[in-house]
């Protein structure tokens, strides 16, 4: 609770609302022992007093009565009705919901079509039929506007409801012989109640506005009697000659209603977990570069090269150090594999080479990435645009979400090029059809009209390659390309992808983390651990003899086909959070050969031609034969 | 296509039955006989009586029901008895001018929502943001009816710029400007809640699209950033942005009824008003209904644009 309440004043219009409607709250209750002169006494020789008058500070009305004290006491009756309209709609819909979404099945239905049937009407307009019905009246008002506002609530309860109806607590609850009224009672309703409250929140300005507005017509509160909306109705007809007497009651209804929207944004906020570290962030259309020392300035090594690369997240106060001073390079026609467990930072890496690491929170801290020499990260956002696709294109993971699901693969792959070529849509898609080809789509003229979802993994990946593909790039970057698809399509793209290496000459950067697949495919691998490098070499060598114990075990968990059975070794613990790494080595706590040294100061890289190993006792003997 | 609209109107006729039902059981729970009503309260009990056999209201509540359906169905909503004269006729020569009325509003609250919402998403935390949030803010928190007077005395009486209230000239022609003139004041403020509440909506439902990995493909593959927004980001965004223009507009439609209180529009809002305070049932009814199923119409185009847009959607 004094979290939330931390949360909701961390937030400033939060806070300004509540303090707002804190003071008229307050006002509202001690109304009545306020030295007030009556409201409803009229006195028709002092009419329309202007404000500021003697006894009378916001002046009077059209029959002479005090504004200030008709101001406050409609005040008082017009928050009590919408509360009251929130309670009784909350209540009653969070009912009618539970026990929907709780029983599902046909009660569901009946309940859900119903509705749905009220609110198939406009809500201002189901309130006007309700009080047509009951008659004009401040209660029936109440009741209106309670009732069109009951099924935002059934629904909106239904569908939390039905999550949790299934869940493993309740089913326990179900086991231990729990009645439902006791379930719903003791295990759902605490759970959806969040949900109730920032509903109601939301939702109560909006009561006592309309609310306001029943009055208003004429069909709430009755005279002498006023709310806010009825004070405001009264002055309506004296507009023009008296505008005093429509503003004091409007400027009240407005600071309630914005008071309690800012107060329900900030409940909100509050209990809405997603919102909490600032996760609904946009990312920018550039990583944020803040480099905090000098740029590298290494001799080129390939045609892209990554140096002393520092990426790292700033989230909720904490640093989250993705990828800590990477150094990699790959030159013409290599292909280097990059691998390591989830969270190890290799895709981290790779996104920050175009600066396409969501910002914020990404934040890039130091190091250089050179592309043909050029510093990268010192390229305005123009000059990177254009590399994009054009020198370092990308591969992505999942194709069912890296596509845009509501264009044709076609126009998203013409997009490509359109995006660097001033040619024709013609010509465009002329060469989207050789693209196609070139990746050996089936049908290219048909595939080309269909959407993503229409297509199958397998094919989509060939679409996303055919995108990296389309303004023949020097570096490919694929991470993880084949990792959402099945072994025999995996095996397919991984062909295509040497294939188009080897015709064209391309350097690929391939993400994994499988050593089967590095086997198949690269030339030299590097191994990462929570953001650094801890191996790297001729994939040849390092398969034979991995120096890193890390490395010898990642190596361990593939199993062999027609190697005969062996036990496969799990890497006991997992990866550490890389926002507060221990000094020294990072493996240190998962390794087996660990000793006392590992933990105590940094762990440099060792190199030794074209082999680098980050370990004070690499393994040295081989692990097994190749063969040659 | 065709079959997914057919489809579409077939799947409303049972709503429309709902919302007939409902309409019906409303009015029929209304105390006290229209009966009385109509004929006052020094009316003679057989008077009554013979009012009531007449109107057919000592028949079960179902069959009245039924025989009312019928009614509706062929275009006979009754009788008006405080205009004296057929309520479809009456709701016809009003729904116009709440239809030019609400059709401009809507159209106002959408382009002006979804471009403040895009706006400020792009531009997130930034000045543009910050600005469209504290207006959408106070926007949203302003009663329609409460703007609309302000606005009558500063644009109206104080700076001359439009004519207080009405549609139309009560001397001169009628033509589009004069029409014009009189619309912009009830417009505007019908539209601001409902621009309030879809540039919200837009912005929050923006940053969302932003995150998602196809952005990341468009901007790998070197596309524009503006493109980037204006194309793969407004797309996507608009599939959950367009169910909420159908509820704005049913706020809209609805919520001009204090618009046409406030600037005298002669629209169904006004009607429906008057017939509430002077308690004629048949009119309330008819006017209920009959802005409820256009409403039910609306959404039905509002579906099918909805499936035009994602072809996830199976028409």
């Amino acid at each position: 609770m004094s979290r939330f309440l931390k949360l909701l004043f961390r937030n400033r219009l939060a806070g300004l609302g509540a303090v707002v409607l804190g003071a008229i709250v307050l006002l509202v209750l001690i109304t009545p022992l306020l030295p007030l002169q009556p409201p409803n006494v009229t006195d028709t020789a002092n009419r329309f007093l202007p404000p500021f008058s003697e006894g009378h500070l916001l002046g009077t009305d059209h029959l002479g009565r005090d504004l200030l004290s008709r101001l406050l006491y409609g005040t008082r009756l017009s928050l009590a009705v919408g509360v009251a309209a929130a309670v009784i709609a909350a209540t009653l819909g969070s009912a009618i919901g539970i026990v929907a979404g709780f029983y599902g099945g046909r009660v569901d239905n009946v309940i859900m079509r119903g509705v749905d049937m009220l609110m198939a009407f406009p809500y201002i307009l189901l309130a006007l039929a309700i009080v047509a019905a009951l008659g004009p009246g401040l209660l029936n008002a109440l009741i209106a506007v309670a009732a069109v506002n009951v099924p935002f609530f059934a629904r909106n309860i239904r569908g939390v409801t039905v999550g949790l109806a299934h869940r493993e607590f309740v089913d326990a609850a179900r086991l231990a012989g729990m009645s439902n009224a006791r379930i719903i009672l003791v295990e759902v309703l605490p759970n959806v109640l969040p949900v109730i409250v920032i509903a109601m929140s939301t939702t109560v300005g909006w009561m006592i506005l309309e609310t306001a507005g029943l009055s208003f017509l004429g069909l709430g509160s009755q005279p002498p009697v006023a709310d806010l909306g009825s004070m405001l109705g009264e002055a309506r007809s004296a507009l023009i000659t008296n505008p005093h007497t429509s503003i004091v009651p409007g400027v009240m209804i407005f600071l309630i209603v914005m008071s309690v929207n800012l107060l329900g944004d900030g409940v909100r906020d509050a209990l809405d977990p997603r919102l909490r570290s600032g996760a609904l962030a946009r990312p920018k259309a550039v990583t944020d570069v803040r480099r905090e020392g000098a740029v590298p300035q290494t001799p080129q090594k390939g045609l892209l090269d990554l140096q002393e690369l520092q990426t790292q997240f700033h989230a909720g106060g904490r640093v989250f150090r993705a990828v800590g001073g990477v150094s990699l390079h790959v030159k013409p026609g290599e292909c280097l594999g990059i691998i390591g467990e989830s969270g190890s930072g290799k895709s981290v890496t790779a996104l920050s080479v175009m600066g396409l690491v969501a910002s914020p929170p990404g934040v890039i801290t130091g190091g250089a990435v050179r592309y043909d020499g050029t510093d990268l990260l010192s390229e305005p956002y123009e000059g990177l645009r254009r590399r994009r696709g054009r020198n370092v294109a990308y591969i992505f993971q999942d194709p069912q979400a890296t596509l845009h699901p509501l264009y044709r693969v076609g126009d998203q792959l013409s997009e490509a090029i359109l995006s660097h070529h001033a040619v024709s849509r013609a010509e465009a898609e002329k060469r989207c059809l050789e693209l196609m080809r070139a990746v050996r789509i089936p049908n290219p003229g048909s595939r080309m009209r269909a959407y993503p979802h229409e297509l199958s993994g397998g094919m989509r990946q060939r679409i996303g390659i055919a995108m990296a593909m389309a303004n023949d790039p020097d570096v490919i970057i694929a991470d993880e390309p084949t990792t959402a698809l099945d072994v025999t399509v995996q095996a397919q793209i991984l062909a295509l992808l040497d294939d188009l290496r080897r015709e064209r000459g391309l350097a690929i950067v391939f993400i994994t983390h499988d050593f089967g697949v590095v086997a198949q495919l690269c030339d030299r691998v590097a191994v990462m651990y929570a953001g650094r490098i801890v191996e790297e070499g001729r994939t040849d060598d390092v398969l034979a003899l991995p120096r890193h114990p890390y490395t010898s075990r990642l190596i361990d968990c593939v199993p062999e086909l027609g190697g005969g059975k062996r036990r496969l070794e799990a890497i006991p613990g997992l990866p550490p959070m890389v926002d507060d790494l221990p000094p020294g080595c990072a493996f240190a706590p998962r390794c087996h050969k660990a000793r006392a040294e590992c933990t105590a100061g940094e762990v440099d890289l060792g190199v030794t031609g074209d082999r680098a190993v980050r370990c004070l006792y690499p393994e040295d003997a081989p692990k097994r034969e190749v063969a040659e | 296509m065709g079959r997914y609209i057919l489809k579409r109107l077939v799947s409303a006729i049972p709503v429309l039955l709902g919302i007939s039902i409902i309409v019906f059981l409303i009015m029929a729970a209304i105390p006290g006989d229209p009966a009385t009503a109509i004929l006052g309260s020094y009316a003679t009990p057989e008077n009554v009586e013979r009012l009531n056999r007449d109107l057919g209201l000592d028949k079960p509540l179902i069959q009245r029901y039924f025989i009312w359906l019928g009614n509706v169905v062929t275009g006979d909503f009754g009788r008006s008895f405080t205009l004296n004269r057929p309520v479809l006729d009456e709701i016809l020569d009003r729904f116009g001018a709440t239809l030019i009325l609400a059709g401009v509003s809507f159209v106002l609250c959408s382009v002006l929502g979804i471009l403040a919402g895009v706006v400020s998403a792009a531009r997130q935390y930034g000045v543009a943001d910050k600005a469209i949030t504290f207006v959408v803010l106070i926007g949203i928190s302003v009663p329609s009816f409460f703007l609309g007077m302000m606005m009558i005395l500063l644009f109206a009486v104080n700076l001359r710029w439009f004519p207080v209230s009405g549609m139309w000239p009560i001397y001169g022609t009628r033509d589009i400007w004069a029409l014009l003139d009189h619309l912009v004041m009830p417009a505007l403020a019908l539209s601001v809640v409902a621009t309030g509440v879809i540039a919200r909506l837009a912005r929050s439902a923006m940053l969302e699209v932003l995150r998602q990995d196809y952005i990341r493909t468009a901007r790998a593959k070197g596309v524009h950033e503006r493109r980037v927004i204006r194309r793969h980001a407004l797309k996507a965004a608009m599939v959950s942005i367009i169910p909420v223009l159908g509820i704005q507009a049913g706020f809209v439609l609805s919520g001009s009824v204090y618009i046409e209180i406030v600037f005298q529009w002669p629209g169904v809002g006004r009607m429906l008003v008057d017939a509430i305070l002077t308690r004629d049932v048949l009119l309330v009814q008819g006017g209920v209904l009959f802005v409820a199923a256009c409403y039910v119409g609306f959404n039905i185009a509002v579906d099918v644009l909805q499936s035009l847009l994602d072809p996830r959607i199976k028409t």
